[in-house]
C-alpha cells in the first residue's frame, strides 16, 4: 500500500451538468487515480469524454489536468514509479486503456498527442508527417504521399508547405511547426487527439489559427485539451472540466460552466478570484 | 460574489458600476416623485425640474454602458461577473426609460394644469398607483444592491397590483368621459399618465428579473410568477 500525501477533499462529489442531448461516449475515466511514486496526483476521477466534441480541462497549476490528459495515451508508462488505479474505457470497443494487457503503442496509435512547445523531428516537413505512417508499416510511396497531403491539409498547413516539403521542419515558424505536429498526429488517423496547452508558446494570430483548426477537426476526431487560458477553453470547447488538487470539481457544457457554474470553487477560478 | 478578485482594480471597476446604477436609480426615483408632485399640485417649478433633469438620466445610461463595454473588453468577465455586467447594461436601459416616463408625466401634467378646470381629487388613485410604482422601483434597486433574489421576486409579484390599479383608473376615466365630453382632452392626458405609471411598474419588474438572473443565473423573463418564485426562493 502506498503512503499517499494527504489531499484535502474539495468536495464530496463533483458537480456534473447533464446535457439535453448527450452525444456518444468516446472515453470514460472510472474511479481513476494516479500516483507519481508516493504522491497521489489524481483522485478518483470519473468523467466522460464525448465523441467528436472538444473537452477542455482547466484548473490552476498542479491540479492534475496534464497528468489526467497523459493517462489517455499512457505517457506515464515511460517513467518508473508511476502507477494508475481505476480505468479509462475507450469506445466503441470498450477497451481499458490502462489495462496491463493493452499495448501502449497501440493506444498511442489511436490517441495522438500535441504538446505545449512544437516538437517536430529534425527531419523534413514531409518526413515528419510520414514518420508515423512508416512506423505503422506503410511502405507504398504513393500511399504515404497521399496521407501526408491529407494530414497537412487537415492541419491547415498544405498551402504554406506544399512547395517546401523537403525543407527542414525547423525552418517553419512556431505556429506552422505546431500545425506540423498536429498534421503528424493526424497522419495515422487517430480517434482522439490530446492537446497539452497547444498555443501557450504561440502568438495571438498563430493561436487563432490553431483554435480554428481544433474547431474544424472535431468533425472527425474527439479532442481533449488542457489549457491555462480560460477564454480559450470557453472559445474552443463544447465541454469543460474544472480540476483542483487532483480532483474533478465540476464537469459540464462549456456555455453553462462559464455562465452559471454550479460550484463556488469553479466560479472563483473562472472569475479570477482564485487565490 | 462575496470574495474578492485577485485584481483589486477589477473589484473597483465593478464597484464603480454597481454604485453608478444605484446613483442613477436614486435620480430616477426623484424624477418620478417630482413628476407626481407636478401632477398633483400643478407645481410649475417641479415640472420644469423634471424636464431639466432628464438629460442627466440619459448621461448616466451612456456612461454606465461605456464602462460595461470597457470591463468586457479588458477583463473578459465570466459567470457571476458576466451576469452582473449583462444585467447592469439592461438595468440602465430600464432606468432610462423610467426617466422618460417621468418626463412624460411632467409634460402631461403641465398641459392639464395649463388647460385648467381639473378636479384632481378624483385622481387619488393615480397617486396610489404612482406610490406602488415608486415602491416597486425602490425595492428592485434595494434587491439589486443587496443581491436579494427573494426581495426581487416580491417586486415581480407587486406588478399585478399596479396592473389592476391601471384598469380601475381606465374604467373611472371612461365614466367621466361619458358623463361629460368636455373632460375628454384632460381624461386622455390622464390615461397617458396612468399608462406611464404602469410602464414604470413594468420596468421595475424587469430590473427585479435581472437581479434574479444575477443571483440565480436563471433568466426568468416571460415566465409565470409561480415559476419565478420557485427560482428565486429555491
Amino acid at each position: 500500500m502506498v503512503n499517499t500525501m494527504s489531499i484535502p477533499a474539495v468536495l464530496a462529489r463533483p458537480a456534473i451538468h447533464t446535457d439535453a442531448e448527450t452525444p456518444a461516449t468516446k472515453a470514460e475515466a472510472k474511479d481513476l487515480s494516479f500516483y507519481y511514486g508516493a504522491f497521489q496526483a489524481l483522485k478518483n476521477i470519473g468523467m466522460v469524454v464525448h465523441e467528436k466534441k472538444v473537452t477542455a480541462l482547466i484548473g490552476p497549476s498542479g491540479c492534475g489536468k496534464s497528468t489526467f490528459l497523459r493517462c489517455f495515451n499512457r505517457m506515464h508508462d515511460l517513467y518508473p514509479g508511476n502507477r494508475y488505479e481505476g480505468e479509462i474505457r475507450f469506445h466503441p470497443d470498450d477497451t481499458n486503456l490502462l489495462g496491463r494487457d493493452v499495448d501502449p503503442i497501440e493506444v498511442r496509435m489511436r490517441i495522438s498527442m500535441v504538446f505545449q512547445k512544437p516538437n517536430p523531428f529534425p527531419k523534413s516537413i514531409f518526413e515528419n508527417v510520414a514518420y508515423g505512417l512508416r512506423v505503422r508499416g506503410l511502405r507504398s510511396r504513393r500511399a504515404i504521399e497521399e496521407k501526408v497531403e491529407q494530414a497537412l491539409r487537415r492541419a491547415g498547413l498544405w498551402d504554406e508547405a506544399k512547395d517546401r516539403l523537403q525543407d527542414l521542419a525547423f525552418n517553419l515558424s512556431g505556429g506552422q511547426q505546431q500545425r506540423l505536429c498536429i498534421a503528424r498526429a493526424l497522419a495515422t488517423d487517430p480517434e482522439m487527439l490530446l492537446f497539452d496547452e497547444p498555443t501557450s508558446a504561440l502568438d495571438p494570430i498563430a493561436t487563432g489559427i490553431i483554435e480554428e483548426l481544433i474547431h474544424n477537426l472535431k468533425d472527425k476526431v474527439t479532442i481533449l485539451i488542457v489549457t491555462h487560458n480560460m477564454q480559450q477553453a470557453a472559445r474552443v470547447s463544447d465541454y469543460t472540466a474544472y480540476m483542483y488538487l487532483g480532483e474533478l470539481v465540476e464537469f459540464g457544457v462549456t456555455d453553462e460552466i462559464f455562465i452559471k457554474p454550479k460550484k463556488k470553487e469553479t466560479e472563483d477560478y473562472i472569475t479570477g478570484r482564485f487565490g | 460574489m462575496a470574495s474578492e478578485h485577485l485584481s483589486k482594480q477589477y473589484d473597483n471597476d465593478l464597484e464603480t458600476l454597481r454604485s453608478g446604477v444605484l446613483q442613477m436609480g436614486g435620480l430616477v426615483e426623484a424624477q418620478i416623485r417630482g413628476a407626481i408632485e407636478a401632477f398633483s399640485t400643478g407645481n410649475q417649478a417641479a415640472m420644469e425640474q423634471v424636464i431639466a433633469n432628464e438629460p442627466g438620466v440619459n448621461g448616466h445610461e451612456v456612461k454606465i454602458d461605456i464602462d460595461c463595454s470597457h470591463i468586457i473588453a479588458k477583463r473578459q468577465p465570466a459567470a457571476g461577473d458576466l451576469r452582473l455586467i449583462m444585467a447592469i447594461s439592461k438595468t440602465v436601459t430600464d432606468l432610462e426609460r423610467i426617466g422618460d416616463e417621468a418626463e412624460k408625466i411632467a409634460r402631461m401634467s403641465k398641459q392639464i394644469h395649463e388647460r385648467g378646470r381639473v378636479e384632481l381629487q378624483h385622481f387619488a388613485n393615480i397617486r396610489h398607483a404612482a406610490d406602488i410604482a415608486l415602491s416597486m422601483l425602490r425595492q428592485a434597486l434595494d434587491a439589486f444592491a443587496r443581491l436579494d433574489a427573494a426581495a426581487a421576486a416580491g417586486v415581480i409579484r407587486e406588478d399585478r397590483a399596479i396592473d389592476t390599479e391601471f384598469r380601475s383608473i381606465l374604467r373611472q376615466l371612461i365614466t367621466f368621459m361619458m358623463e361629460d365630453p368636455r373632460t375628454i382632452s384632460t381624461a386622455l392626458e390622464i390615461v397617458w399618465i396612468a399608462k406611464a405609471i404602469e410602464r414604470i411598474g413594468d420596468h421595475a419588474k424587469n430590473i427585479a428579473e435581472y437581479v434574479i438572473y444575477i443571483v440565480k443565473g436563471t433568466d426568468v423573463r416571460h415566465t409565470k410568477l409561480e415559476q419565478v418564485e420557485r427560482e428565486a426562493l429555491g
